[in-house]
């Protein structure tokens, strides 16, 4: 060893100091894993069966009656209700409305930035959505609860004779729909601009209009990427929280009357970990059983999504 | 894809088939101008929100909003704790998922073999990206908070760190560890970290290629090429991403609601409750971590959802919320600094 270069000797600490950094970043990238592992373990742990001598929700409420059920009521003590058809009314109303709002406008949006817009027009229309899309979610709440409901829809609904509460789930809606459009618009926006300019001039050669050339050739061409951030869209619209919390109030009734007010299970479990109920209570505990009904449903919307991504995905040349 | 419209309208056709074409362009025509509609409506919208929430903020937005406490009156009520408290998660969160979300890119972009293992992180990455905050929330409520407590135990019956001699400082508030800042920036760093990750790893990508074989053929080692040229080269898009996200840990409420931060908070973290305390009395920083907090979105929820008959806290929120623009606005004001020095500098 001692005849060995110092060269050789730095070298070797050298190669022992990267194997060490190597294992450390790899620590850092094996965290990602280690929190969903934690995710799925702290919810099944509360949720479904509870080691030791605590008790988990669905050992005490019966899983048919939370799946089945149409009343959520856990403020009534022991004789609470624990179906979770009102939460997940009230959860799809505000997604749909938002839905309704945004994939209109994000596609609308992404087809005229990418066929339409001149570079010029583009340089501020981009920042414009980002800056929309980096506005909290408390602050369209309070928009959704000071300005939409009063300024707009109340005096909408009373020319059209109808009644709309202070809390509900349209007035939810539309700002959930104002927050997810810049997402489909910018995700959209990249997948129509990676539709070969040979498409749109082929079109073009055979005397298409643009309206032709961006509604019959680009869309469809670009449509997995597209129906990929509706969906995308649509499970951030479902486990959007403050917003909701603000906007469509507290009351979990099963309905699908967006003029009403409505609870969210976001909007549930904010008010379940504020409220006062002991720390393992069923109230308290079914918490996390909305959590896990909400973590699969938002999961699975992101695994079908990411599934017409790569199943559909054209690939040109 | 600026093709020009075609000129077609101005030449004549016969009879059935100029109808035809003169519908067909009329549909093209009403289609640009229905998707013009819709993107202009972001921009009003966008004003109309801000226009609006300056509107109502007239009646409080004071200077003494800014260094006022929590109050049940709306015209004493101010944002100070929740303004340090921001402060201080977004530090902590930074101190946090900085070093690990960067570490994780560079291994999955410049060290990982194309394994199982690396797959599954990859996957988990994308889909971990799309779980909704607040069930961070609940991962923060129920395993760091016995985390805390344990460690509580640990300080028990002593109350105070010495610090090498010169320090003594007394951890008065150890006896709260609910809610308290370390909690909420560790759930917090947990909610960022996949966008710290995956706006690293496109920062990384965009290093070119070349940069890595020259060092490489130079005689660097791995690590010396990562550390002394790919990194450097990447900085400015990693530190326009991280910004981002951090801006993005400011707006979050959701999962400081589920760690059960103060709505009501008449105090700031450590007790700091100006920048010359930093300097007059820097032992105080110590406690922070481990005080109760509250933080700007929590407060303006909190002033939102106020049962007031006289409406009289809708002003406070709006004030609350112009102040919280207005922190995001210098925020993403320096990531656009940052992003247009180094595209002006970088040349590849």
């Amino acid at each position: 060893m001692s005849e060995t270069p110092v060269s050789w000797a730095t070298r070797r600490q050298h190669r022992r100091h990267e194997t060490l950094i190597q294992w450390a970043l790899f620590f850092c990238a094996a965290l990602s894993v280690l929190t969903t592992a934690a995710i799925i373990l702290v919810l099944l742990s509360n949720a479904v069966y509870a080691p030791g001598d605590k008790t988990a929700f669905f050992e005490k409420v019966s899983l048919w009656e939370f799946l089945t059920g149409t009343h959520w009521k856990p403020s009534d003590g022991p004789g609470g209700k624990y179906g979770i058809w009102p939460l997940l009314s009230g959860t799809f109303l505000v997604a749909i409305v938002a839905a309704a709002v945004s994939i209109p406008a994000g596609l609308g949006a992404a087809i005229y930035m990418s066929e339409y817009a001149n570079p010029k027009e583009r340089e501020w229309i981009k920042p414009v959505l980002e800056v929309l899309a980096g506005i909290p979610s408390v602050v369209f709440g309070f928009f959704a609860l000071k300005f939409i409901t009063p300024v707009v829809l109340k005096p909408l609904f009373q020319f059209l004779g109808a009644d709309i509460a202070v809390f509900n789930s349209l007035s939810a809606g539309i700002v959930v729909g104002i927050m997810v459009t810049p997402l489909i618009a910018s995700l959209s926006e990249d997948v129509i601009r990676s539709v070969p300019r040979s498409l749109r001039e082929a079109a073009y050669a055979l005397g298409s209009t643009r309206f032709d050339v961006s509604a019959k050739v680009v869309v469809p061409a670009a449509l997995s990427g597209i129906l990929a951030s509706f969906l995308l869209a649509f499970s951030r619209a479902i486990g959007e929280t403050m917003a909701v919390a603000i906007a469509a109030g507290g009351n979990p009734v099963f309905t699908l009357n967006p003029l009403r007010g409505a609870q969210t299970m976001t909007g549930f479990m904010v008010h379940a970990s504020t409220g006062d109920s002991a720390a393992d209570s069923i109230p308290r505990m079914s918490m996390y059983a909305v959590g896990i009904t909400l973590f699969v449903i938002t999961l699975i919307i992101n695994l079908i999504s990411g599934w017409i991504l790569r199943r559909y995905r054209e690939v040109y040349q | 894809m600026n093709l020009p419209e075609s000129k077609a309208s101005a030449v004549s056709f016969t009879s059935g088939a100029d109808s035809y074409i003169r519908r067909r362009l009329l549909i093209s025509r009403a289609f640009s101008w229905i998707c013009r509609l819709v993107t202009y409506a972001s921009l009003a919208v966008l004003l109309v929100l801000i226009g609006s929430i300056l509107w109502s903020s007239l009646g409080r937005l004071s200077p003494n909003f800014l260094w006022n406490h929590y109050s049940m009156n709306p015209m004493k009520a101010g944002i100070l704790a929740g303004l340090w408290g921001s402060f201080w998660l977004v530090l902590i969160t930074a101190l946090f998922s900085i070093p690990i979300g960067v570490g994780s890119a560079v291994y999955l972009e410049e060290l990982a073999k194309d394994n199982f293992f690396v797959r599954i992180i990859k996957v988990n990455l994308s889909n971990l990206a799309g779980v909704p905050s607040i069930v961070y929330g609940i991962l923060g409520l129920t395993a760091f908070r016995p985390m805390m407590m344990f460690m509580q135990t640990l300080f028990d019956g002593q109350h105070a760190i010495n610090i090498g001699g010169m320090f003594r400082v007394r951890l008065v508030h150890l006896s709260i560890f609910d809610g308290s800042l370390l909690i909420g920036a560790l759930t917090m760093s947990l909610v960022i970290m996949p966008t710290v990750i995956i706006a690293s790893q496109e920062a990384l990508r965009a290093v070119p290629q070349s940069i890595r074989v020259a060092s490489l053929a130079l005689g660097a080692t791995r690590w010396q090429t990562i550390w002394r040229q790919v990194i450097p080269a990447a900085l400015p898009g990693i530190a326009t991403g991280v910004i981002l996200s951090i801006s993005r840990a400011m707006g979050e409420a959701a999962p400081l609601m589920m760690i059960g931060v103060l709505t009501v908070a008449s105090m700031c973290p450590g007790g700091i409750e100006s920048p010359v305390q930093l300097v007059t009395e820097p032992s105080r920083l110590l406690s922070v971590p481990f005080d109760q907090f509250t933080a700007m979105p929590v407060e303006i929820y909190d002033w939102s959802k106020q049962p007031d008959p006289q409406d009289r806290f809708t002003s406070v929120a709006a004030a609350g919320i112009v102040v919280l623009l207005l922190v995001l606005l210098t925020i993403n004001a320096v990531a656009m600094i940052v992003r247009t020095r180094a595209s002006r500098k970088l040349q590849w």
